[in-house]
């Protein structure tokens, strides 16, 4: 009989890893989309990284960091007790920094995509920024939330090298669904990896399947 | 009594200049900004506004310091009694019409206001309308409304009639002038328009190059030699005799303008065209 656990687990994380990229990505977002200077560069870059990096390279770096034996991870252990190396809140640090771009990159574009003026009628009706933000900017490019938070969910479902290297395959905590894959064809159970296979391609097709339809019906309201 | 004086240096497309002005508004008048495009006309206005500041300067309306760079003070947008009315409309697409006029209200405000507002604009009947519905004629007034529900001390027109179309532009000025008298508020207006400018306000502030050239009365503005210029189109020419007579396209109408040879001998159809009522005879000029 199949072990449901990893698909579940999988589920879990990319849940989780949507919520809060979702509240850390617009601000990010908002603050890119006002102006230049270098520490917005340098931040776009930052964000951008995990785009190009192989998910093995910021895998070693975290797991580096998460490490009892380094500073950062003695320093966890010592004063809170916590360890973040193959444990679930150590996959969800990764998986947060490793879809940072797919978060962030739509709600900025959408941003952008906004004529400045809504944001100075706004403003010159004595509107905050933030009433600004939760009124006006972000009813606007809901099409734009919904690609962030779409491809986040659907980018989680699919990480593999990052898991691999912090989370290892312990069952129920960090032995997500690509995982199972891995190990079941290692084991030569080539039925158990057709099965989870299947479940995260179905997932996933459906997922962007609704993306795709939901963003046909937003995007038919148009600025004029 | 409005006063502000202002300086910013600002980049244009031939090199930066120097916004530099001054100048006394008397309370509930209506004035008109006027003036080559990259002046500083809507620069001043967003500096008045609040969403451009200044090098150095100071905003005072009706006794109140909006600005005043020596001491620091720079009241931002949202405190200031300032509605604004983009070239864009800038309406919230999220929002219907009411909703659009509701949002400038405060929570507590008499509902009264809005069905007013909605009345003196006639948009009553488009009240629950989303904002892509309507034409752009009616998205402007749906701006208007809302830039007046705050009951604010100054109104601050961007080229709001620029992209409306003839018909819809008179009217508009209408309810434009018929609002104004309502409410007694302070406005000024930025526009290219001379029948606009002539028909709504008292005086123009013309701005050059960042200075303010003229600040007067419209009709002795355009009628004491600073524009007695018509632009317009070329048509064709007609010689009875040795009169040569040009018709041209000007306004959505054809005149028929004697001239001399010299005038026409270079012009084809469809050329751009400036009359000049001045310094006749060779008073047609291609541009």
């Amino acid at each position: 009989m199949i072990d449901f656990a990893p698909i579940i687990l999988t589920l879990e994380l990319a849940f989780l890893t949507t919520i809060i990229l979702f509240l850390v990505g617009i601000p990010i977002a908002r603050w890119l989309s006002q102006g230049q200077n270098i520490f917005k560069t340098i931040t776009e870059v930052v964000c951008s990284l995990p785009l190009v990096l192989p998910p093995t390279v910021i895998g070693f770096y975290l797991l580096l960091a998460f490490s009892p034996t380094g500073s950062f991870g003695r320093f966890l252990e010592n004063y809170f007790n916590i360890r973040l190396a193959f444990s679930f809140a150590g996959l969800l640090i990764g998986s947060v920094i490793y879809s940072l771009p797919f978060m962030v990159h739509p709600i900025l574009s959408g941003f952008n995509s906004l004529p400045s003026s809504l944001e100075e009628a706004s403003a010159s009706l004595g509107k905050t920024k933030f009433q600004t933000l939760i009124h006006v900017l972000l009813p606007n490019i809901k099409p734009s939330l919904l690609s962030g938070i779409v491809l986040t969910f659907a980018h989680t479902i699919g990480e593999f090298g990052v898991v691999l290297m912090i989370g290892g395959n312990i069952p129920g905590k960090t032995n997500v669904a690509s995982i199972a894959v891995y190990d079941e064809v290692e084991a030569l159970n080539y039925h158990n990896a057709n099965i989870y296979a299947a479940i995260l391609v179905g997932i996933s097709a459906t997922i962007l399947f609704l993306l795709y339809f939901s963003n046909r019906k937003l995007r038919e309201v148009k600025f004029l | 009594m409005m006063r502000f004086s202002l300086l910013k240096r600002l980049d244009a497309a031939d090199g930066p200049f120097e916004l530099d002005v001054n100048c006394e508004i008397e309370e509930g008048s209506f004035v008109s900004l006027y003036g080559p495009s990259g002046a500083g006309k809507t620069s001043l206005l967003r500096m008045l506004a609040g969403f451009l500041k200044p090098d150095v300067g100071k905003i005072e309306v009706n006794g109140e310091v909006w600005l005043d760079t020596e001491n620091k003070i720079n009241i931002p947008p949202q405190k200031r009694a300032a509605g604004f009315v983009f070239q864009d409309y800038a309406l919230f697409p999220n929002m219907n019409v009411e909703k659009n006029i509701l949002f400038a209200m405060d929570k507590n405000a008499s509902k009264k206001l809005v069905d007013e507002l909605l009345q003196v604009t006639a948009l009553t009947g488009l009240r629950d309308k989303k904002i892509q519905m309507l034409s752009g004629g009616q998205q402007q007034r749906v701006a208007l409304a809302r830039a007046l529900a705050r009951k604010p001390k100054l109104l601050l027109l961007d080229e709001p009639l620029s992209a409306i179309d003839n018909e819809m532009r008179t009217n508009l000025q209408q309810t434009l002038l018929s609002i104004h008298s309502h409410y007694k508020i302070t406005a000024i207006i930025v526009s290219h328009d001379l029948t606009e400018i002539s028909r709504l306000t008292s005086k123009t502030l013309f701005l050059k190059n960042g200075k303010v050239e003229k600040f007067t009365d419209p009709s002795e503005l355009f009628f004491n030699g600073y524009e007695n210029k018509l632009r317009a189109v070329f048509l064709s020419v007609e010689k009875t005799g040795s009169v040569f007579s040009a018709m041209v396209l000007t306004g959505g109408q054809v005149l028929k303008i004697s001239c001399s040879e010299e005038d026409v001998k270079d012009l084809q159809k469809g050329d751009e065209i400036e009359i000049s009522f001045k310094d006749a005879p060779g008073f047609l000029r291609k541009l």
